[in-house]
């Protein structure tokens, strides 16, 4: 080997720079992990089953009541509910962040216990496409599976309504699927972004578990508090209490939860009008009970859906700073 | 000359405060096995990390094949190979899924890859098991899928951080057969390791790490020469009365030092091979020889000696 010999330029396989070589190789490899997991074999059928379950109950329950309300039959699938079960979109608030937190709690500091991720981070990739695939398979993931229900939730309404959906009814439930992932999106996100601060899955499956808790238990109350400090009813004017009421509802929408749930009920209620606090003045000439066409509705929902993208993208950010900065070493 | 295909030129790394790396030069050259020594804690590992573009360095320069790690990040590491310390795989996807992710990872094409991957495990002895879970296998086979698995990018130079840790003495003797193939086949080889007698088993040279510096360089021989003052020891051993042979000996040309075990055996230090001489001058003295071995230095010797004299506030080495 001492010998002078011509050496060959090393191969080089690929452009310097583009932070995205490699993102599809991960995209299909951590998607393939969800979609053959036993984890997510578990969070599929307790989907399925209480779709088919909630739906069930509110065909037979719209059934009951036939003829009278021939509109959007398909839509109230979704919201009817028959006591003392919740609806299928009560179950979605809850059960969209689980698999979201699910899917995402151990994504970085698995590669860590496996003792997998200086290797993985040695072949010719960056650190961003690690990360962005990951994320990118977690949303893909989640179109497919609520895709999956969502024919199942049509499906069956064929069945047992007898009618087909009309396109408005087919497209107002698109947006709800788009709405639906990006709501996981979030969840996915705050998970991902302890996954890569936390060493122990555990620890990270807890704390988002935690700042759930803490948007859907906590927040609603620390949000009347704070409305009440904030703008306080001291003689019972009217316009006193609208401004409490309108710093309620601010507040409340920082949690994600409660923006999917506006966006629920202005794509599957069709009659609602708005989404702020509605004055009698503001009603007249607006006829009450006439449905939105979907374009605005979807115009309603709009702010909510760059709100929840923001937020999204902020906590990313923050993940991607943080998983930048580590050191490979377990 | 063969030409360098990794340098460092005064490589730092603090990790607050923490000097873990001070200074480093390296040159590492084609085709060689190169072995970085060292105790734990000497920086070993934060080295070979830089050398990768995984950590950034906090001062200093490297090249890979004529490329800065932290700027060419990819052609690096599309041309090195890396087997970490503790190398981990996917537990629930099997050797062979495993390798088609490196594959993948590499950009390597599905047809090509299936190729190489069959032929690398095929190299390794994991053909058998190539559709078991990885979850399945012991540490000796994962560090074997290790080998395969940076043979699928075919690399111009593979590093590996403690390669023979936690293998058995007969799996870690195949360790050591692959990493002399590897060199075989043109590829220059890093290894980083505390087992002494197995990287003076195969590194053409080595460099002696110490508190984050390289304390010492070049082949075992000229390391031997360097800390322990001689690089061969002769035994003698002959019928009876060795004792007289003590002062003829040592008046020979080249012999440093004669030590005395018992009356039938002396051990003989020289600068180079002189098993004649040796040989001559004891049967000049009339002796009967019954036995002439010569001894070669021992890393474990270099080693042991040089941190003893570290510890005494001498040998600084160089
Ligand atoms: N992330 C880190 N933060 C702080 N200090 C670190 C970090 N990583 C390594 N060090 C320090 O750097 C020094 C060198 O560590 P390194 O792992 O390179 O040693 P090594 O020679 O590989 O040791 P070993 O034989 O134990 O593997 C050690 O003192 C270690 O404590
Ligand atoms: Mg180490």
């Amino acid at each position: 080997m001492a010998e002078a010999q011509v050496v060959e330029r090393p191969v080089v396989r690929e452009k310097e720079g583009s932070p995205w070589t490699g993102l599809w190789a991960v995209v299909a490899k951590e998607m393939a992990d969800h979609l053959t997991s036993f984890r997510m074999y578990i969070l599929e059928f307790l989907i399925a089953i209480t779709a088919v379950g909630t739906v069930s109950a509110a065909s037979s329950a719209i059934r009951s009541v036939a003829g009278a309300q021939p509109k959007f039959l398909f839509l109230k699938l979704f919201t009817v509910a028959q006591e003392p079960f919740p609806s299928f979109v009560d179950f979605l608030g809850f059960l969209v962040p689980l698999i979201a937190i699910a899917m995402a709690f151990d994504a970085v500091n698995s590669e860590f216990t496996q003792h997998t991720l200086a290797r993985i981070l040695s072949q010719p990739i960056y650190r961003d496409a690690l990360l962005m695939g990951k994320f990118l398979a977690g949303l893909l993931t989640q179109f497919l599976i609520y895709g999956a229900i969502w024919l199942l939730v049509f499906g069956l309404g064929i069945f047992w309504l007898g009618v087909p959906p009309t396109a408005e009814e087919v497209g107002r439930a698109l947006w709800l699927l788009v709405a639906t992932v990006f709501y996981g999106g979030v969840w996915m996100a705050v998970a991902l972004f302890f996954s890569v601060r936390f060493r122990q899955p555990a620890t990270a499956a807890l704390a988002s578990i935690a700042v759930w808790l803490f948007f859907t238990v906590f927040w609603p109350m620390i949000a009347s508090g704070l409305a009440a400090m904030i703008a306080p009813i001291r003689i019972g004017l009217p316009e006193e209490i609208l401004a409490q009421a309108r710093w309620l509802l601010a507040l409340r929408r920082i949690a994600p939860g409660w923006l999917y749930t506006e966006i629920l009920v202005a794509l599957l209620r069709p009659e609602v009008r708005t989404l702020s606090i509605v004055l009698p003045f503001q009603l007249e000439g607006a006829i009450l009970g006439q449905p939105l066409p979907l374009s605005q509705s979807v115009l309603l929902i709009w702010p909510h859906l760059t709100g929840l993208i923001a937020a999204t993208l902020i906590l990313f950010a923050l993940t991607y700073i943080s998983f930048q900065r580590q050191e490979v070493r377990a | 000359m063969a030409r360098t295909v990794i340098e460092a030129r005064n490589l730092s790394k603090h990790y607050n405060g923490i000097v873990a790396v001070d200074r480093l030069n390296l040159d590492i050259r084609e085709g060689e096995v190169y072995g970085i020594l060292g105790p734990n804690g000497s920086g070993k590992t934060t080295t070979i990390l830089m050398l990768l573009g995984l950590t950034e360095p906090t001062s200093g320069s490297v090249r890979v094949l004529g490329w800065d790690p932290t700027r060419y990040p990819l052609r690096v590491k599309a041309n090195v190979g890396y087997i970490p310390d503790q190398v981990g795989f996917y537990g629930d996807l099997t050797a062979w899924e495993n390798l088609m992710y490196t594959a993948k990872l590499n950009g390597i094409p599905r047809q090509e890859a299936r190729k190489r991957i069959a032929q690398a495990l095929e190299r390794v002895g994991l053909s058998d098991v190539a559709h078991r879970p990885v979850r399945t296998f012991s540490r000796g086979m994962r560090q074997r899928l290790g080998v395969a698995d940076v043979l699928i990018k075919d690399p111009k130079i593979i590093i590996m951080d403690e390669p023979t840790q936690g293998l058995d003495p007969e799996s870690a003797r195949q360790f050591l057969d692959f990493i002399l193939e590897l060199k075989k086949e043109g590829r220059t080889v890093l290894l980083a390791s505390h087992l002494l007698h197995q990287v003076q088993a195969v590194c053409d040279r080595v460099g002696l790490y110490y508190r984050g510096k390289k304390a010492l360089e070049g082949t075992v021989e000229e390391l031997a020469r360097r800390v322990l003052g001689f690089a061969y020891r002769i035994l003698v051993q002959v019928r009876k009365d060795a004792r007289r042979l003590i002062e003829p000996l040592q008046r020979l040309q080249g012999v440093q030092r004669v030590e005395i075990k018992d009356d039938q055996t002396l051990i003989v230090h020289c600068e180079r091979d002189m098993r004649p001489e040796v040989a001559q001058a004891v049967i000049q003295q009339g002796a009967q020889l019954l036995r002439l071995d010569m001894e070669m230095p021992s890393l474990d010797d270099v080693y042991t000696r040089y941190f003893q004299e570290v510890r005494h506030g001498r040998g600084a080495g160089g």
